[in-house]
C-alpha cells in the first residue's frame, strides 16, 4: 500500500468530511454515492441506558437473584406475597371473625354475613364449580345436576348442601366419608333380564305423566328391583341420594335408549370432597350461596 | 468519553476479545446458579416418580403439546394462589424431564387439577371440550378414547429418567407392565397391592376412561392430570402458615 493510499483511507481524520444537506460529519464510508453519517447517540437515550445498567446491577444485590444471596432485608417473593395476603384478610376480618364462629343458620339469619357469604361464594363458584355444574349453575346432561331448581339429590337445606360439598358425592379416592350409593348394572350384571329392563324402561318413561300404572307390567318389577331407593311412587330417595323419576328432570337424559342404557349398566355421578381444596370458611361461604341459587330449602 | 468505541470498531481483534469477555460474563451469571440448583429445590414430603401410567400420560401430554397452552406453575401471587391453590414448589416439578412450567395460559393452570374433576368430566371435556364447558376452545382429542396407551417400552422411559436423576428402582423398571396394568384396571379386577408398595398408598388405581377392555391413551393421559399437584401432602392448599416462610425457598417442610 503506497504512503498515497494510506493517507486517502484516513483522510476523514484528518479533515472531517462533511455532509452538505444536513451539515453532520460522515464516518467517510460510501456506497454508490450514499453516506453514512456519524450522528452521536441522543444523549437523553445514552443516559438512561447507563442508568438502567446501574440499577440492574443494584437490583441483583436487592433481590435474591444468586442461590447463596438472600437478598437485602431478606427478601423473597413468598414474603410479598404473605404481605399481601395479610391485607387482604385484614379488610376480610371484619367478618371473618363472626363468620368462622357462626353456624349455618347463624350466617343465615345475619344480613351483614349472609352478604358476605354470597359474595365470596359467587366468585369461588366461578372457578371450582361451574366447571361442571355450569356458570348459571344450570347443571349439564351427563351426571351433572342443575343447582337451580329444587330437584334434590342428596337433600337441599343447608347444611344438607355443606355436607355434599365437604365431603363430595363417591369422591372414594379422598375420603370415605364421602356420600356413597350404588345403583346395581341390571343389565350388565345379569339381574334382570333384557325383557325386563325394556318394560322397566317404558314404566320409569311414563312415571312422571301421573297416571294410575298400577296395572302396568313393570309395576311389579318397580317395587321388587326398584322402590327400595327410588320410593314406591318413584319420587327418589335422599338418604341414598336416588333421583326422584317421577319429575322429568335427567340427570343423564330423558330419552328411552338413555332410560334403559342408565339400567342396564348405569353411569353414577362423582363429586370431589372440596374439603381438600378449600378451607373452611369458603365451604360456608358456597353452601350459602348454593342454597340462595332457587332450590334451597328451610 | 463517547468516542473510546471507535478504537474498539477499528481493531478487530481487540473487539472480539471484548466480545468474549462479556459473552463470558453472561454465560457465567446463567451458569454458576445451576451447580446450585439443589439449594432451591424444597425438601418435602409425597414426592414421587410419575408410575409407569401416569409416565405414558406425561408423554401424550407432551406430544400433543398441551403445555402450548397449559403452565404448570402456580406463582405466589395472591390472585394466582386463591385461585388455584398453593404455590407450585420446585420439589413438585423435579422428576419432570422436561418441566412443564410456563407463562402463556390459553387455557387454565394445571399444576393442581388433581382430583379437581371427576374422571367422567374428563374423558366427556377430552372428546367434546364443549360439552362441559361451552365457552371453551379447547380442540377435541376424542382419538385418545381408541388409541392403546403405548406402554410396552415403559421400561426404557423409566431407565432414560433413572439417567436423570429420577429415582425409578430395578423393581419399578422390572413391574412396569403390571404396574401400568393394575392401575388401569383397579380393584377388583387387579392386585394392586404391588403397584401401591412400589408407589405409595395414594396411588389412584381405577378404570378412568370407563373403557374395561383397553388401556387407552386416555386412561393414561387421565391419570396423569389426576396425579398433578396431589402428591405434596399440604394441610391446606390455600392459606400458606406466615411462619414457614423465613424458611422458604431452602426448607419447605410439607406436613
Amino acid at each position: 500500500m503506497s504512503k498515497k493510499d494510506h493517507s486517502q483511507l484516513h483522510q476523514h481524520e484528518h479533515a472531517p468530511d462533511i455532509d452538505k444537506v444536513s451539515g453532520v460529519e460522515t464516518t467517510g464510508h460510501e456506497w454508490d454515492g450514499l453516506k453514512e453519517l456519524n450522528n452521536p447517540l441522543p444523549r437523553w437515550w445514552l443516559w438512561v441506558f447507563l442508568a438502567c445498567c446501574i440499577w440492574a446491577a443494584w437490583f441483583v444485590f436487592q433481590r435474591p437473584m444468586w442461590p447463596t444471596h438472600r437478598g437485602v432485608e431478606n427478601y423473597t417473593q413468598f414474603k410479598e406475597l404473605a404481605e399481601s395476603q395479610a391485607q387482604i384478610r385484614a379488610r376480610q376480618n371484619a367478618y371473618l371473625e363472626r363468620f368462622s364462629d357462626a353456624s349455618l343458620d347463624e350466617i343465615m339469619a345475619d344480613a351483614e354475613l349472609y352478604n358476605f357469604a354470597l359474595a365470596g361464594g359467587n366468585a369461588v363458584f366461578k372457578e371450582n364449580c361451574a366447571t361442571c355444574h355450569g356458570t348459571g349453575a344450570e347443571g349439564n346432561i351427563g351426571g351433572y345436576p342443575n343447582l337451580n331448581d329444587d330437584d334434590w339429590l342428596w337433600g337441599g337445606k343447608v347444611t344438607d348442601i355443606y355436607q355434599t360439598i365437604h365431603s363430595g358425592i363417591r369422591d372414594t379416592a379422598h375420603t370415605m366419608e364421602t356420600r356413597i350409593s350404588a345403583m346395581p348394572a341390571f343389565g350388565v350384571d345379569n339381574i334382570l333380564p333384557r325383557e325386563d329392563i325394556q318394560t322397566l324402561t317404558d314404566f320409569v318413561s311414563k312415571l312422571h305423566e301421573g297416571e294410575d300404572l298400577t296395572a302396568h307390567a313393570g309395576y311389579k318389577i318397580f317395587q321388587e328391583n326398584c322402590a327400595t331407593c327410588h320410593g314406591a311412587d318413584g319420587k327418589g330417595g335422599r338418604e341414598v341420594g336416588a333421583p326422584n323419576l317421577a319429575d322429568e328432570i335427567w340427570l343423564f337424559g330423558g330419552s328411552r335408549e338413555q332410560i334403559f342404557r342408565s339400567i342396564y349398566n348405569p353411569r353414577m355421578g362423582m363429586m370431589p370432597a372440596w374439603r381438600y381444596r378449600l378451607d373452611e370458611n369458603t365451604l360456608k361461604q358456597l353452601a350459602v350461596y348454593v342454597h340462595q341459587l332457587g332450590g334451597g330449602e328451610k | 468519553m463517547f468516542k473510546h468505541h471507535v478504537f474498539l470498531e477499528k481493531n478487530s481483534i481487540v473487539l472480539l476479545l471484548a466480545i468474549i469477555v462479556t459473552v463470558l460474563i453472561g454465560g457465567l451469571v446463567e451458569i454458576i446458579p445451576l451447580f446450585k440448583y439443589e439449594t432451591t429445590i424444597e425438601k418435602v414430603e409425597g414426592m414421587r416418580p410419575y408410575t409407569p401410567l401416569e409416565l405414558a400420560g406425561y408423554n401424550i401430554y407432551i406430544r400433543e403439546g398441551c403445555y402450548n397452552c397449559h403452565s404448570q406453575q402456580i406463582r405466589p401471587l395472591r390472585d394466582e394462589v386463591v385461585r388455584y391453590g398453593h404455590y407450585s414448589l420446585a420439589a413438585e416439578s423435579m422428576y419432570d424431564h422436561p418441566f412443564q412450567w410456563g407463562s402463556k395460559r390459553t387455557g387454565p393452570d394445571l399444576a393442581r387439577v388433581g382430583g379437581k374433576y371427576s374422571d367422567d368430566w374428563h374423558v366427556a371435556h377430552m372428546i367434546n371440550p364443549r360439552s362441559v364447558v361451552p365457552e371453551s376452545i379447547m380442540p377435541t382429542y376424542s382419538f385418545l378414547m381408541h388409541r392403546e396407551a403405548a406402554t410396552l417400552d415403559s421400561h426404557k422411559h423409566m431407565k432414560a429418567l433413572r439417567k436423570l436423576g429420577v429415582p425409578y428402582t430395578d423393581e419399578m423398571i422390572e413391574y412396569a407392565l403390571a404396574d401400568v396394568a393394575a392401575q388401569a384396571k383397579g380393584e377388583p379386577t387387579y392386585d394392586t397391592t404391588g403397584l401401591a408398595s412400589r408407589y405409595g398408598d395414594k396411588v389412584k388405581a381405577r378404570d378412568f376412561d370407563g373403557q374395561p377392555m383397553i388401556v387407552s391413551e386416555m386412561d393414561a393421559l387421565i391419570a396423569y392430570l389426576q396425579v398433578l399437584g396431589t402428591m405434596v401432602d399440604f394441610s391446606s392448599t390455600r392459606e400458606i402458615d406466615p411462619s414457614t416462610l423465613d424458611k422458604m425457598p431452602a426448607k419447605v417442610k410439607a406436613k
